[in-house]
């Protein structure tokens, strides 16, 4: 029998992104996206399922599918996308009421995988240049997005610790790459100038989302335990990643940026969020040797996912606007999916 | 581009005997500059060595002694004494190495340069590297690297004149562990000449503080030769003597070394060159000529 997998944030760029690659897995039978919003992506065969940011409904949820794998894709790593409370909210109660969920008399769960980020590790001068799993951070976390994500973290280390028949990973991401994907770091690059602060080029690391959702795949499919850095192979400073992606750097004073960044982030066109900042000053690396162990094999180097993304934003800048956004249409799914008028259901 | 792959590998699962696995490509590398991953560029450091090869030969007028004692391949811990306000003996030592050996020398300092604007990347281009462990056996372990090491840190270069040519503490002996853990050779180096580049005659402990530094020396540099001293070193001549490589004879690997045997080390190192240091002051004729 295939497995049962219920996936999170659905309607989020890397929750769609993940459904999609289970849909073309044929061991996978059923697949369940849990989400606010409508889906940004279309599915083929994936079930989606409305539900509020903290899961109120996931207890009946897991109870009546009867699922055995949970992809946690919604932990918020990007400050900028939701404030401060909405973070712990999301991250933190969120995480709770899943685990409460997957831990439920009469869960069958037996494989949760966690999505989270490098971000749990901060950016300090204090910093090792390579994080393995076990090092600690150096310094205390600043911002509410770290704090969340340790927090989050440590529970589920509490339900790996209290539900030994789950096999439970923690795959941290390094920064992410992508065309689509609107991060702090891409929104800036994608300017002419992108901002740099005076006297510091950090070394930073990059993925691919492909290398994402394939390090997520991987985890599932192998069942893994434990905590997994993902990054791609070497850093490159940062400097060269603006020359790269045809960006000319705009100096910020190290100490004051905030200042001079708050008009130009209200006017739309650059995110200098905290963790930024700090990485910006200090960079960040992780050692990825333990998840290539487990038999997985990075694409794209961080070079090679900054080279990527350039090239989407040469295509980008030649063809002008995205194209048009998928629409979810309720009606529209049911109707191909259910209909007894449609043959051919691909 | 990968995704036609999918028909190819089922044909295989078919097959009685299945092929070895495609050799694997080298990652395509679309790289712009040079840095490495501890932020050295080759580059820059050949820069830095053209001009810094007059100071190197013309105004310390560097020797070396029992040089043939750096390994030409694989990682070593190279530890030596350090001395003078803004030392001279790191610079030194890594140019010598450098250009000698065609090597690379990666120096590990305190983490406080990573956080300075300008001289910390200057410092990162230039070879510098945080002394963390994590670092020194990642370089010399998995990537069989040169690095030079200063275990007495800042106590070295912010000691007074009147304390010249005596070793402060070893640290804690980290070194020691990460020689031991990483299995590769300490190689001490005695160098004379530095204390007497920079002499430090007092220091502003409340300068340091306003401005976050590890110490503020008043030098005789910046007195005779005023802003210029902050940079401009005396022209002693300067001496590197190599003393025998040291290996442990423990198991490499473990996670913990009984401390006994580590300080025991420790100690047993800086004498070493503590030793080596008062021979050569013995036989120097001339702070100026040697």
């Amino acid at each position: 029998m295939g497995s049962r997998v219920l996936v999170t944030g659905a309607d989020t760029f890397w929750g769609g992104r993940v459904i999609q690659a289970l849909e073309a897995d044929p061991g996978v039978d059923v697949i369940l996206g849990l989400g606010e919003h409508d889906p940004s992506v279309p599915f083929e065969r994936a079930e989606f399922v409305r539900a509020d940011q903290t899961y109120s409904i996931l207890h009946r949820l897991v109870q009546a599918t009867k699922v055995d794998t949970i992809i946690h894709t919604f932990l918020v790593s990007d400050s900028t996308l939701a404030k401060s409370r909405a973070l712990h909210e999301i991250n933190v109660i969120g995480t709770m009421n899943l685990l409460a969920a997957a831990s439920a008399s009469g869960s069958a769960v037996t494989n949760l995988v966690v999505k989270s980020s490098t971000k749990v590790y901060g950016a300090n001068e204090r910093d090792p240049y390579w994080f393995s799993e076990e090092t600690k951070r150096s310094t205390p976390p600043k911002t509410m997005v770290e704090r969340s994500l340790i927090e989050a973290e440590s529970l589920i280390a509490d339900f790996a610790v209290d539900r030994p028949q789950t096999a439970v990973s923690v795959l941290r991401f390094a920064n992410v790459l992508s065309g689509g994907l609107t991060t702090p770091i891409t929104q800036n690059l994608s300017r002419p100038f992108c901002p740099a602060l005076i006297g510091f080029d950090p070394l930073l690391q990059f993925v691919s989302s492909e290398d994402v959702v394939r390090a997520l795949e991987h985890a599932t499919r192998l069942k893994l335990r434990g905590v997994y850095n993902v990054a791609g192979a070497g850093r490159l400073p940062w400097s060269e990643v603006v020359s790269m992606v045809g960006s000319r750097p705009l100096p910020m004073p190290s100490l004051h940026h905030r200042l001079l960044m708050r008009p130009l982030a209200a006017a739309g066109l650059y995110e200098m969020p905290t963790e930024l900042a700090d990485l910006l000053r200090f960079g960040r690396g992780v050692d990825c040797s333990k998840i290539e162990a487990t038999g997985f094999t990075f694409r794209r180097s961080s070079a090679a996912a900054v080279q990527a993304f350039a090239e989407h934003l040469r295509l980008d800048r030649s063809t002008g606007s995205e194209p048009l956004a998928y629409r979810y249409e309720h009606d529209v799914e049911q109707f191909f999916r259910h209909s007894p008028a449609v043959i051919d259901r691909g | 581009m990968e995704e036609p792959r999918l028909t190819q590998t089922s044909e295989r699962s078919n097959m009685i005997v299945p092929l070895p696995s495609p050799t694997e490509e080298p990652v395509y590398e679309p790289r712009r500059s040079d840095v490495d991953e501890w932020g050295r560029s080759e580059r820059v450091r050949q820069v830095i060595r053209t001009v810094y090869d007059p100071i190197y030969s013309k105004w310390f007028r560097v020797e070396w002694e029992n040089f043939e004692r750096i390994p030409t391949e694989g990682g070593a811990l190279l530890v030596a004494n350090h001395a003078g306000a803004v030392p001279s003996d790191a610079p030194v030592i890594m140019h010598g190495i450098e250009s000698q050996l065609d090597r690379p020398v990666y120096g590990l300092a305190d983490y406080f340069f990573r956080s300075v604007p300008f001289i910390g990347t200057m410092w990162s281009r230039s070879g510098g590297v945080a002394a963390r462990p994590e670092n020194a056996e990642r370089l010399l372990r998995d990537q069989g690297q040169l690095a030079l090491v200063f275990p007495e840190g800042t106590k070295g270069p912010s000691k007074a004149f009147a304390d010249r040519y005596h070793l402060r503490r070893f640290g804690r002996g980290g070194f020691i562990e990460i020689a031991m853990r990483t299995g590769t050779p300490i190689i001490p180096l005695a160098v004379v000449g530095s204390e007497e580049a920079m002499p430090i005659l007092f220091r502003l402990p409340a300068m340091a503080k306003v401005l976050g530094t590890p110490y503020f020396p008043v030098t005789a540099n910046l007195l005779t030769m005023g802003p210029l001293g902050i940079v401009l070193p005396f022209p002693v001549k300067m001496k590197i003597s190599v003393l025998e490589p040291i290996t442990f004879d423990v198991e490499p690997g473990l996670e913990r070394y009984p401390r006994s045997l580590v300080l025991e080390q420790s100690e047993r190192v800086r004498e070493l060159i503590q030793e080596e240091v008062f021979e050569m002051l013995k036989a120097r004729r001339s702070i100026w000529r040697g």
